[in-house]
Order: C-alpha cells, then sequence, then structure tokens
C-alpha cells in the first residue's frame, strides 16, 4: 500500500461535515494506482472558477443553447439539473436547451470530478453566475447594435427585447458580438420567486439519445482501426504474472497478440470475443504474494482482534464509560458488514489512441482531470497532448472517481505498446467484481445505556475497518466513521473510535461512504435500545432529536404518512430510520413482511429534505434509486474471500434487486429555501436498518450482520 | 469462420463470422452496432436484449449459428426515429437514468406488449425480471409499460 498526499481548500468528507479549509488529506491508493501523484490541484472539488461564462454556454445560430457541463452525467440527472442552473439566468427557451459534458480543461472549469453528491452544491452559484453573466453580455450586444442604452433592453426567452421599441434580437444572431464584449463583474441572481426553470420538474435532455440506443457510453467507443482486448489479472489482490505462454491464445482465430502489461496479461485481437476467447486459453503463472492466504474469515477475526486495541476518538462527549456505568440498564452488540462490490451496469472500460502528436483517450469516468493526468504520467507525456474525450457513463456509483481510475492508465499503457493502433480494453463482468475498489467490510462494538425511565444517555461504538482516505480530523479517516460520528442524537455519554484494520482488498468510496455501513449499524443499534427501554421507535428519535430539526421534521412527515402507529395488515411490520449525509436530511419506514425466512420489503415512505429542489422529478429518481442500491446490499450484497480471491463473479452470485422485488416507494420532498444539500447518495444509508429494524417487529430477531440471510429468520 | 446471412431490422445482411460469436459481439463489433449493450456476457442481466424472429433474446449466448437466417431487431430497428410506443412512453415518464440498460428494458417490455395488450403487475415482474437496473428506474419502467399499453390502444396516444 502506498500514501499518496495532496493538499486541497475543501476535500470530500471535510465539505460533508462542515469543516473547510486547510485539511490535508491522504488518498491511500492501492499499489496497482500508484500512479495517481498527481499535481496537488487549488481546489480539488470546489466551484470552478467563474468569469467565462461562454466556456459553459455555446449558442448556436440556429438558436440551440448548448450547456456545457464540467460535472459527469452518470444517470443521475446532473446534466439536466446543471442546464437547468444556467439557463434559469440565461433567459433562453427551455426548449431549445441541449447538453454536452465540458471538455477537460483546468483553466475554464478548475478539477473536474464528480463525487460525494456534490454537483449541484458547487454549482449552484457559480452555473446561475455564469448564465446571468452570458445574458447580460448578449443585452450588450443588442444595446449596441441598437445604439441604446442596455438598461432600455431586457432579455426574454432566448431574445434581447428594446423595451421602447419592442424591437427583438435572437440570441443566435447575438451570440457572436457578445462573446467578444469584457465579462461583466457584478450581476444580479433572481430571487428564488422569480424561478422559472429551477424547481420545474422538466424532462432529462438525454432521454431520446438512452431509449433509440444513441448515447455513446464508454465502452461504445469506435476508432476506425482499431482492436480489441481483453486483460487477465491475478486472481488474487497483489499477486503478479511470473511467466506466461500465448501459444494456444494465439492460434485463436482473430488473436493477434498477448501482451504483458503492469495490471497482468493483455490479449489483443479483432473483436472483443476473440480477445476473450484467447484469454480462455492463455496460460499464467502467478507469483500469488502473501494476499494468499487471506479470507473472509481471517478478515473478520482480524477485524474482532483489532477491536480489542485501542481506537482514536472520532467523537467524545461526555464520559461513556462512566455514563454506561451508571446506567439502569445497558446492553452490548457487535455489528458486521462485508466488501461490497460497485457493480455499474457498463463494467470498466478504456479506450486509447496513442500516436506520434500524443494520445486520444475515451474514457467514462467521474473525475476526468484526474483520469487525463494519470494517464499523462503512464506515458510520459504532458496532460494538454492527451486529446480526452469525456464519455458518457453507464453508472458509477463511485467506481469510475478519484482513487478509483486504475482502468485508466492500464488503457494508456497497452496504447503505447500499441503505438499508433487504437485499442479498447473492455472488462467483462467478472473482471469488474473481482478487481473492484469495494466498499471496506467494518465492525462495530456498541454498547449502550438508559436512565430510569428508559431513554438512552450513553452510548459507546467501537470501528475496526480499513481505511482509503486517511487520516483527516485526529487522524481519523472519515469514511470509516460517518454516519456515527456526525449522528445528530443528542446523547450526553457517547464516544465512537476507530482502529484501522487494513486488508489486501483494494476498497474506496462507494454511493454514500462510511454512512451506508455506519448508519446501518446505528439506527439498529438503537433500535436495540428503544426495545432495551420499551419504548416506540419514532418516539425515541423524535426526543433525540430535539437539537436536529430538519432530521426531526422529515421524520415526522415520514411517521404521518406511513401511519406509523396506527394498525397494518395482517402479516406487516414496520422499520423506521434516519440519515443525515451529504448536507440531506430523510426518513425511511419500510413496511416488510418475513414468510419462511423470506423478507419483502412491500412499502418504502421516504421523507427526504436536501433544501432548494432544482428538479423534483430527477431529485425524485435520485431518492427511489438510492433506495434500491441499498436494498440489494441489505438483501443481497456480499463479496466474500477465499486464498486471495473474490469469490463472486457476475450477477448469478451477486445479484443485485430486479423488479419483481421493487417495494412501493413514496416520497415526500420537503419545500426548502435552503442553499441545495447533495442527494444521489442521501438515501442508500437509511434503508437497510429501516428494513432490518421491521424485520424486528416481525419477528423479534435481530439481524447484525449484513446481507439479511433467511437461515437467521426461520 | 462461416457466411452468416440474416435479416438485420429488415435489411438483408451477411457477416463472415466464427459460428460461435454471439450476436451481441457481432452487432457491436463487426457491424458497429451499439445501442445493444454488453452486461453480463451469460444472460444475467438483459442489457444485450434483441428480438430474434420477434421474440425477446439474450444476444450475449445468441451464437451466430442459432440466428443465421433468421429475423434479427435491434434497438435501433424497433421503429423508424424512435416512436414505438414503448419508446415514447419512456419518454413520457422519463424512464432511464444512466440509460445503460435501457435499451435491453425497452426491447423485452416490447416483446411483452406484442404478446400482451394489456399486461398486469405480474406480467411486468415476469418479463421483465431478467432485466437488471443497477439505477433503480424500475418504478418508471413499470409505468412506462402501463402507459405505453395505453398508447398503443389508442393508436400511439396517451
Amino acid at each position: 500500500m502506498s500514501a499518496v498526499n495532496s493538499t486541497t481548500n475543501c476535500s470530500r468528507r471535510s465539505f460533508l461535515s462542515g469543516v473547510a479549509g486547510g485539511l490535508v488529506l491522504g488518498f491511500v491508493l492501492p499499489e496497482r494506482v500508484k500512479l495517481a501523484a498527481q499535481a496537488p490541484p487549488n481546489n480539488m472539488f470546489g466551484p470552478p472558477p467563474a468569469g467565462k461564462p461562454m466556456a459553459y454556454i455555446r449558442i448556436g445560430t440556429d438558436e440551440s443553447v448548448t450547456c456545457l457541463i464540467p460535472k459527469a452525467e452518470m444517470g443521475q440527472g446532473t446534466g439536466t439539473a446543471c442546464s437547468q442552473l444556467l439557463a434559469e439566468e440565461l433567459e433562453c427557451a427551455w426548449s431549445k436547451v441541449r447538453m454536452e459534458h465540458a471538455p477537460v480543461d483546468p483553466s475554464l472549469y478548475g478539477h473536474q470530478t464528480t463525487v460525494g453528491s456534490m454537483a449541484i452544491r458547487t454549482s449552484w452559484v457559480p452555473l446561475r453566475m455564469a448564465g446571468a453573466q452570458a445574458r447580460e453580455m448578449l443585452v450588450a450586444a443588442a444595446a449596441l447594435k441598437w445604439g441604446v442604452n442596455a438598461s432600455q433592453c431586457r432579455a426574454e426567452n432566448g431574445f434581447v427585447v428594446n423595451s421602447a421599441s419592442n424591437a427583438r434580437l435572437s440570441y443566435g444572431s447575438l451570440a457572436a458580438d457578445a462573446a467578444k464584449l469584457p465579462v461583466p463583474a457584478n450581476v444580479t441572481l433572481k430571487d428564488p420567486k422569480q424561478f422559472r426553470v429551477i424547481g420545474k420538474p422538466v424532462k432529462r435532455l438525454d432521454t431520446k439519445d438512452k431509449v433509440t440506443g444513441r448515447t455513446k457510453f464508454g465502452l461504445d467507443t469506435r476508432v476506425p482501426g482499431m482492436v480489441y482486448a481483453v486483460v487477465e489479472r491475478c486472481p488474487v489482490f497483489g499477486g503478479k504474472v511470473a511467466s506466461f505462454d500465448a501459444t494456444k491464445t494465439k492460434a485463436v482465430p482473430g488473436v493477434k497478440d498477448a501482451i504483458r502489461i503492469s495490471s497482468g496479461v493483455a490479449v489483443v485481437a479483432d473483436s472483443t470475443w476473440a480477445a476473450m476467447q484467447g484469454r480462455k486459453v492463455l496460460e499464467v503463472q502467478w507469483d500469488e504474494g502473501a494476499g494468499a492466504s487471506t479470507s473472509t474469515a481471517s478478515i473478520s477475526k482480524m477485524l474482532a482482534d483489532r477491536a480489542k486495541e485501542p481506537g482514536v476518538a472520532a467523537r467524545k462527549e461526555g464520559d461513556a464509560a462512566a455514563g454506561l456505568a451508571k446506567a439502569a440498564k445497558k446492553i452490548e452488540a457487535v455489528y458486521e458488514v462485508p466488501f461490497l462490490s460497485h457493480a455499474p451496469m457498463e463494467p470498466m472500460n478504456c479506450t486509447a489512441h496513442v500516436h506520434a502528436d500524443g494520445a486520444d483517450m475515451w474514457v467514462p469516468t467521474q473525475s476526468p482531470t484526474s483520469s487525463r493526468a494519470m494517464a499523462a504520467q503512464t506515458l510520459g507525456l504532458p496532460p494538454e497532448k492527451i486529446n480526452f474525450h469525456w464519455t458518457l457513463m453507464g453508472g458509477g456509483f463511485g467506481r469510475r472517481g478519484e482513487g478509483e481510475l486504475d482502468f485508466v492508465p492500464e488503457a494508456a499503457e497497452l496504447g503505447k505498446a500499441l503505438m499508433g493502433t487504437p485499442v479498447k480494453v473492455t472488462w467483462t463482468r467478472e473482471d469488474d467484481m473481482r478487481h473492484d475498489y469495494y466498499r471496506p467490510v467494518s465492525r462495530v462494538e456498541f454498547a449502550g445505556g438508559l436512565d430510569a425511565g428508559g431513554w438512552p444517555v450513553a452510548l459507546s461504538a467501537k470501528v475496526a475497518c480499513p481505511s482509503f482516505f486517511g487520516g483527516g480530523r485526529g487522524g481519523v479517516d472519515q469514511t470509516a466513521v460517518t454516519g456515527l460520528s456526525d449522528l445528530q442524537y443528542d446523547i450526553p455519554d457517547f464516544l465512537v473510535d476507530w482502529r484501522v484494520a487494513n486488508t489486501i482488498v483494494p476498497v474506496s468510496f462507494l454511493r454514500g461512504p462510511g454512512a451506508n455501513q455506519n448508519t446501518f449499524f446505528a439506527e439498529c443499534f438503537l433500535d436495540e435500545l428503544c426495545a432495551l427501554g420499551g419504548k416506540d421507535p419514532v418516539e425515541v428519535r423524535r426526543r433525540l432529536l430535539s437539537k436536529s430539526p430538519r432530521l426531526l421534521a422529515v421524520l415526522d412527515l415520514a411517521a404521518a404518512k406511513a401511519n406509523w402507529g396506527k394498525p397494518l395488515p395482517a402479516g406487516r411490520f414496520r422499520g423506521v430510520a434516519v440519515g443525515n449525509n451529504v448536507g440531506a436530511f430523510n426518513a425511511q419506514i419500510a413496511e416488510v413482511s418475513v414468510t419462511k425466512g423470506k423478507v419483502r420489503v412491500h412499502r418504502v415512505v421516504c421523507a427526504f429534505d436536501c433544501g432548494l429542489v432544482i428538479n423534483p422529478a430527477i431529485l425524485t429518481q435520485q431518492i427511489e434509486g438510492g433506495i434500491v442500491f441499498g436494498l440489494a446490499a441489505a438483501l443481497k450484497g456480499e463479496i466474500t474471500l477465499d486464498r486471495g480471491r473474490v469469490q463472486q463473479g457476475n450477477f448469478n452470485n451477486y445479484d443485485v434487486l430486479r423488479i419483481d422485488e421493487m417495494p412501493v416507494i413514496e416520497t415526500y420532498i420537503v419545500p426548502s429555501a435552503e442553499n441545495p444539500s447533495g442527494a444521489g447518495e442521501a438515501t442508500v444509508p437509511p434503508i437497510a436498518p429501516a428494513v432490518v429494524n421491521a424485520i424486528f417487529a416481525a419477528t423479534g430477531k435481530r439481524i447484525r450482520k449484513l446481507p439479511i440471510r433467511a437461515a437467521e429468520l426461520v | 469462420m462461416a457466411t452468416i446471412k440474416f435479416t438485420l431490422n429488415s435489411k438483408a445482411q451477411t457477416v463472415d463470422v466464427s459460428p460461435e460469436m454471439p450476436l451481441l459481439w457481432v452487432l457491436r463489433d463487426t457491424l458497429g452496432m451499439t445501442g445493444t449493450k454488453f452486461g453480463c456476457g451469460m444472460a444475467l442481466c438483459g442489457a444485450c436484449t434483441v428480438h430474434l424472429n420477434g421474440e425477446a433474446v439474450r444476444s450475449c449466448i445468441t451464437p451466430a449459428s442459432a440466428f443465421a437466417g433468421k429475423n434479427v431487431t435491434t434497438i435501433e430497428g424497433l421503429s423508424p426515429d424512435g416512436n414505438h410506443p414503448i419508446q415514447q412512453a419512456w419518454i413520457e415518464e422519463d424512464a432511464p437514468q444512466c440509460g445503460y440498460c435501457q435499451s435491453g428494458q425497452i426491447m423485452q417490455a416490447a416483446s411483452l406488449l406484442a404478446k400482451k395488450a394489456n399486461p398486469t403487475d405480474a406480467d411486468i415482474d415476469e418479463a421483465l425480471r431478467g432485466n437488471i437496473c443497477r439505477c433503480g428506474t424500475y418504478s418508471q419502467i413499470r409505468r412506462a409499460v402501463h402507459l405505453a399499453a395505453k398508447m398503443k390502444a389508442n393508436g400511439g396516444k396517451a
């Protein structure tokens, strides 16, 4: 393992926890992507620099308005939402708006990356500013043309109108002149009451192409003269090629070559299928390394051993040990979660064409700036010599973000070996699932105490899990404790501490990092405390959330909409959980039945507050999508290891949620004038505890280890 | 290698490929038609769904020998301009998120609608449970199938 440090003004996690400025981060990256050492950006995740509005807007003579989106569109709808921000202030006709990914250009857009549900938060002001500046430039251009004062001109639905004469000039006819004018320094942004586009459920801009097969994802890249490759990588993490024999491989029709690269052996052919066939008969001797003795059982034991060691405090209020000692009632419990794979529908892939003038790279990535930097480093080229084609993505979920970009330098390296010939590297589903950067395993030892009235007053959570984000505040990796350390409950004696427990398995961000395990832990253990005190789980949460009004409000709303406390049809039971991450607040109430160990989630009521909403239709999709993602993990998700190898490989043994398992999801969005927060990751964490708590209501059995297993419920 | 003749989106097509080569890769790599997606390679996810003589099949496990002489319809050929009722309904409901699985979802749903003019929720579950959407668009898909049935019954209008 190696640590690559970079200094940022505003880190992903510090942003979330409200600490800004001067934080030193350390991405702890697996050996195979040591290359990530790029020049530290000044403002890694912050807003793009203002002042160049035309970098975001291209107005055609056909009156089309193309929004150049500096954030990654990977299904979360950010392209449409960012276009709404621009269009609102630009005063163009929404029907003329198109969108595409912006070019990768740090001088125009800063460090481009889309992680941590931050696209809207970091674009909310700068993109509206850019739209307003562009509008003022169009107005100024029209005023010059008419020889009148700009103050007598107004922008309206894609035209500048001369208020005195009612003459009109279209944006398309003004754009070229407007682009030459100085950028106005001071523009006034609209009062939200005037919004016509923001807050409306406008249709996504990319749907037609997606229903006709025209959308080009990374894997759809085709370049004249290209060849196709798949890579045989060591099945054991940390292992390397000792030797290989490609005699049989090269005899397969269509196979052109077998080339050793850093990540393994690449089989190059005239089609993906031929490359796959050649790979099947490739003979590789592996140097498996020390990892070959690692198994799920050995990792689980290691986590338990670590728990005996002292931890680093991530949150400390009062004195948890003393609070527990004097508690009227107390319980202890151990919770654990497995590794998870991201499994986006489009497997990893990258296309590289290395040539005499530099390189062309086609990359489906959440983080194009870092992707380009890594390719440049691999190729020994300045980043500007890489013509970077930023494609759409068939899902991301954290697999294609900062620190998970192994597929990029790998393709660049192979492209260099094939100098002059473009090559598309396709990861099979098995490659994708067995060489992921997984959601880490984690284990928590809880102790909780109640006062004489049965209310929780002391809580201790001892966390053991791997680290990938390095030590932030006080040496604690925030991704290890998010969801516990930022718990909103008012508990006077409260301790969260963490001990690092690294393994051979590469780990990184997965949708709702930290919170996606810690909210399960915290909300289920709280449910145990509620039962111990004989209290209603909503009532206890209400009492403990008295200082967190937004979380309390969503809890109350969900409880009301779900008829909490009222009778349900026979065989159905409710569970509740709340979550606050990526700046958003949500409460979920799940209705489940359990039949012969089989859990069926019938209905989920979700109340959600992420501040001002840009597009309620897209937000609702994100809320539902997060619940589906979290539910898949709760019911099915588990990556296990034997002899250092991932045992799962495809959707037959790592299944996800399917349409016949889909609950009815009812979403209630809280109207709010607060600045927008994140959304895309927010609903992943609470669904598992809501379901598990409902299972307790149904069966009296506590699930303390995910995924939920039927055997534990019969 | 073998010369395989078939009908692709109503046009005669000839390819020289291994008889074992799956339709998915013939479409994507040999013919450059990338609307049909690779998701799993084992008929587990449905992203590669196309119609073979009108039936929804997984192109990733359909070898060239099995589609020779038959009619293949892909997402590119489902309708002249994306105006099949299923596609219109998908647009109306804004069903896709990332969109990667949607070619397969649409081809599967079109096949369902061809057989059942007014599918129930249970019919939709049965027909589409083999098609994974990782973004979680199942509610939108369900609504869109019902809407498409309605549109089809009303001559293309909702």
